[in-house]
């Protein structure tokens, strides 16, 4: 693999975490519970898809195969994608969204610290606009966790089933595998393993105080961020979210 | 030579676009949001340099159109408008009369303490948080318990 086959792979990451989830909240607008959650989750939602544009547009530019973050985002099949598994999952209810959002602020906003001091200027200028959004983004999720975790016994009960069911799929953000390398051997991004202190003691904290069991076991689902093994969602989800752009290819606004 | 006595000096430019209104705030102008970084001429090219505010704002693309329009209105023929993503847009680059500007609109300008004092609308200080996010992505909604009106805050980045 060549560096910029590796800083490809490691940018398509990037912005297909953003894509997929950014997808996946947006489908609560109209939706949602209460009026102010369906506008903070679709607000949440923009702010994703705009970071997918500057990390997949980069992405385009580092392939040099004339992709833009439109192809990529909209003609890549589901085997090219790159997103971690947490993401893909279904949304679930609006307990388990907002568990799922916090355990990937969480993470995203720790790395996105560490990628603004990235040796590629291009991708700590994206990481510094994006920080900025993300940290909002955690502040509001972690505020629900800790409502609804803290709150009545139906939602104690939603949030700790919320909890168990989505803490499989954190591992995969501290897998370590050949590009991970080549992006810390170049020091355009971090270790993804020595985000994970950080990570546990953010999250504990958060968990603790919204009275949260974390489960005992650190199996973790793996095949999202390489694409060896992407779970049956993804694909129903890129039938949902691609058709227009593969039913009329050539669509302009 | 005759055309670089002719083209319009980057003050007036300047000008130009500080009369552009925010797509989404009219009341605003491109200038007091603090997002044109750059105006410069390259040959006989304008080229003006733009910051986006959040990554996913919608008004972005409009911006950009806007923009071309008016100065093409000005007679501008070649303009090349290019993205500036670092330093990162913030909050601090509103000029003071685009704050007031704001205000007068009833939107509560930012404050550091990350959230308005008074109501924009009656100037009462009790004020309460609805929800982080509003109307927009820059945006969060608060109400006044005197007055009852809700109102938008623009939220410190």
């Amino acid at each position: 693999m060549t560096r910029d086959e590796a800083f490809f792979e490691f940018l398509c990451r990037m912005g297909d975490n953003t894509l997929i989830l950014g997808h996946r909240v947006s489908e609560w607008c109209g939706h949602a519970p209460v009026l102010e959650e369906d506008i903070a989750l679709a607000n949440t939602a923009l702010d994703l898809i705009g970071q997918t544009q500057l990390w997949l547009g980069l992405a385009g530019e580092i392939e040099g195969e004339a992709r833009d973050a439109d192809k990529l985002a909209f003609r890549r099949d589901a085997w090219d994608f790159r997103n971690l598994l947490l993401v893909e999952m279904p949304n679930g209810d609006f307990g388990r969204t907002l568990m799922r959002q916090f355990l990937f602020d969480a993470w995203h906003t720790i790395l996105l610290g560490r990628l603004m001091k990235s040796s590629d200027t291009r991708v700590a200028e994206i990481a510094e606009k994006a920080s900025k959004e993300a940290a909002y983004h955690l502040e509001r999720s972690a505020d629900t966790v800790v409502s609804l975790g803290d709150g009545t016994e139906e939602s104690h009960a939603r949030m700790q089933a919320a909890l168990d069911y989505l803490w499989p799929y954190v591992g995969e953000m501290f897998v370590v595998d050949a590009v991970d390398q080549a992006m810390a051997e170049e020091g355009i991004a971090p270790d993804p393993a020595s985000l994970r202190a950080e990570y546990d003691a953010l999250v504990g904290r958060v968990l603790e105080e919204a009275t949260l069991t974390i489960p005992d076991s650190r199996f973790a689902h793996k095949g999202g961020r390489d694409g060896r093994m992407h779970s049956e969602h993804l694909g129903h989800l890129l039938t949902q979210m691609q058709w227009l752009q593969r039913a009329y290819p050539d669509a302009r606004w | 030579m005759r055309q670089t006595q002719d083209r319009p000096s980057v003050q007036q430019i300047w000008d130009w676009l500080g009369q552009v209104p925010d797509p989404e705030i009219p009341v605003i102008s491109l200038t007091d949001l603090g997002i044109i970084r750059d105006v410069d001429w390259q040959g006989d090219t304008l080229v003006v340099t733009v910051t986006p505010t959040y990554s996913g704002c919608p008004a972005t693309t409009i911006i950009n159109l806007d923009i071309e329009t008016a100065l093409r209105g000005h007679g501008i023929e070649k303009i090349e408008l290019k993205r500036q993503l670092s330093p990162a847009w913030t909050t601090d680059w509103l000029t003071e009369a685009g704050r007031a500007k704001l205000e007068a609109y009833g939107i509560a300008p930012p404050q550091p303490a990350g959230g308005p004092d008074h109501c924009p609308h009656c100037g009462s200080t009790h004020v309460e948080k609805v929800s982080q996010f509003g109307s927009t992505p820059c945006k969060a909604t608060w109400r006044c318990r005197d007055c009852l009106e809700p109102f938008d805050y623009f939220k410190c980045i």
